[in-house]
């Protein structure tokens, strides 16, 4: 029996660890990936504060090693369920079940996916999620960025010095994102816009070769690229736990700055919350009332 | 065993012509989350001697990163008898590696 069983070893689910730690609760981790969540890709974090240029990853390290340090238990597993019972909880993954006082529900949020046929087969064979991590292997090749907020007209400047077309496909005319980054594309001369379009086809031989773009009035075109980069916001993972902790409409689980969901002993932390503004420190400062809120309701 | 550094040069010998299993390991330098497999990878070497493990960094080796395809790093791809088998992509906790090897 553990004190206290965080799913989800990003930033939120870490500090948690490492506040409960201090308060000396038992404390299980239980990560489906790799511990630091998504910021591990980050090649600079500039806006952590008394931190102005750590690397995602040795920003990530650096809060496991405290984490671990102060005695947290970590297990690389992932939780599929929490049963709930009116005496205890457990959290299941595939390997065993975990029994605890309470639980702290970190699962942070996913790259939303396009939905095409062949999209999962085609990852790390010319589609992408991330321009930062794998453009590198797009050296004078033409490639495509599909979105309209910030991170798609950053992914499509930074490819422009990489690859040799970058073509931005948006659904809209306008962007959501910064003025100033649409301004910077429309001078690159290997900038190519595809407004009022979405992707609607993957054509591949084992490396995606091209894709089909549908736009708003009908017409179809193929377009030749090595590389699809897709930077279409993220989604949150809770469906595992809508049986025990309610959710909203897209998905985040509901809660309030006290951490607190609508089931006793169950809290949540990080970008899986209901909020609006999903960073590292409001990740790390929910992880902290979190472990607080479940200590105190230990105690009761 | 130690993990062995493979380029285009020693690839053949290395990987294609090898007699036992290999594990070749893509990555970067610059790669977070490939820092964070090094240590399983090189965990799964010590433990298994009956395999061979392998690194391949894709900044001096595009040629072969572009050869089998490999465009998204950490890439963890398993040769048996010279013939690919298995892969995965990006980090993966240790049993998954482990599982790849089928062994
Ligand atoms: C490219 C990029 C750049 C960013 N740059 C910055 C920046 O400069 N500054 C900043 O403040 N923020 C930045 N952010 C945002 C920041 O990374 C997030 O706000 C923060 O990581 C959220 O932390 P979290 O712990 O809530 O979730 P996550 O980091 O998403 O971690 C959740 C963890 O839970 C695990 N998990 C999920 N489901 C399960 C399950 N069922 N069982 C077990 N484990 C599970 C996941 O594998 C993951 O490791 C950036 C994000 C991205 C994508």
């Amino acid at each position: 029996m553990y004190d206290i069983v965080i799913i989800g070893a990003g930033p939120a689910g870490l500090t948690a660890a490492i506040h409960a730690r201090r308060a000396e609760k038992s404390v299980l981790v239980l990560e489906a990936s790799s511990y630091g969540g998504q910021i591990i890709n980050t090649p600079v974090i500039e806006n952590y504060p008394a931190a102005a240029d750590i690397s995602g990853f040795d920003f990530a390290q650096s809060i496991y090693n405290q984490a671990v340090k102060l005695g947290a238990e970590i297990k690389f597993e992932k939780a599929i369920r929490i049963e709930n019972t009116e005496y205890d909880k457990s959290v299941v993954t595939p390997k065993g079940s975990y029994k605890c006082k309470a639980v702290i529900i970190a699962t942070g949020s996913l790259n939303r996916k396009l939905g095409l046929d062949n999209e999962d087969n085609l990852a790390g064979r010319g589609v992408s999620y991330c321009a930062t991590c794998d453009g590198a292997f797009y050296k004078n090749k033409p490639v495509a960025v599909v979105g309209g907020g910030n991170t798609a007209l950053e992914d499509a400047l930074y490819l422009a010095d990489i690859a040799q077309t970058v073509y931005l496909i948006h659904r809209r005319d306008t962007f959501r994102g910064e003025e100033a980054t649409v301004s910077k594309l429309k001078q690159r001369d290997n900038v190519k816009f595809i407004l009022n379009s979405t992707v609607t086809k993957l054509n591949a031989e084992k490396r995606l070769k091209s894709i089909e773009v549908t736009s708003t009035d009908g017409s179809t075109q193929t377009i030749e690229v090595n590389g699809l980069f897709t930077a279409i916001g993220r989604i949150p993972e809770n469906q595992s736990f809508a049986d025990v902790v309610s959710l909203d409409k897209d998905g985040y689980i509901i809660a309030d700055e006290t951490c607190k969901t609508n089931a006793k002993g169950i809290f949540t932390a990080g970008d899986n919350r209901t909020k609006s503004v999903r960073q590292l420190v409001t990740a790390a400062s929910d992880g902290a009332i979190a472990a607080t809120e479940a200590i105190k309701y230990i105690a009761e | 065993m130690a993990v062995i550094k493979v380029t285009t040069e020693n690839f053949e010998k290395e990987v294609l012509n090898s007699d036992v299993t290999v594990l070749a390991d893509f990555n970067a330098d610059w790669c977070g989350p490939c820092r964070m497999l090094k240590p399983i990878v090189e965990e799964i070497a010590e433990e298994n001697p009956n395999i061979k493990v392998v690194s391949i960094n894709i900044d001096d080796e595009d040629e072969l990163a572009d050869e089998y395809d490999v465009a998204s790093i950490p890439c963890v791809v398993v040769f048996k008898n010279g013939v690919e088998v298995e892969r995965s992509i990006g980090f993966r906790p240790k049993d998954a590696i482990v599982e790849l090897l089928g062994e």
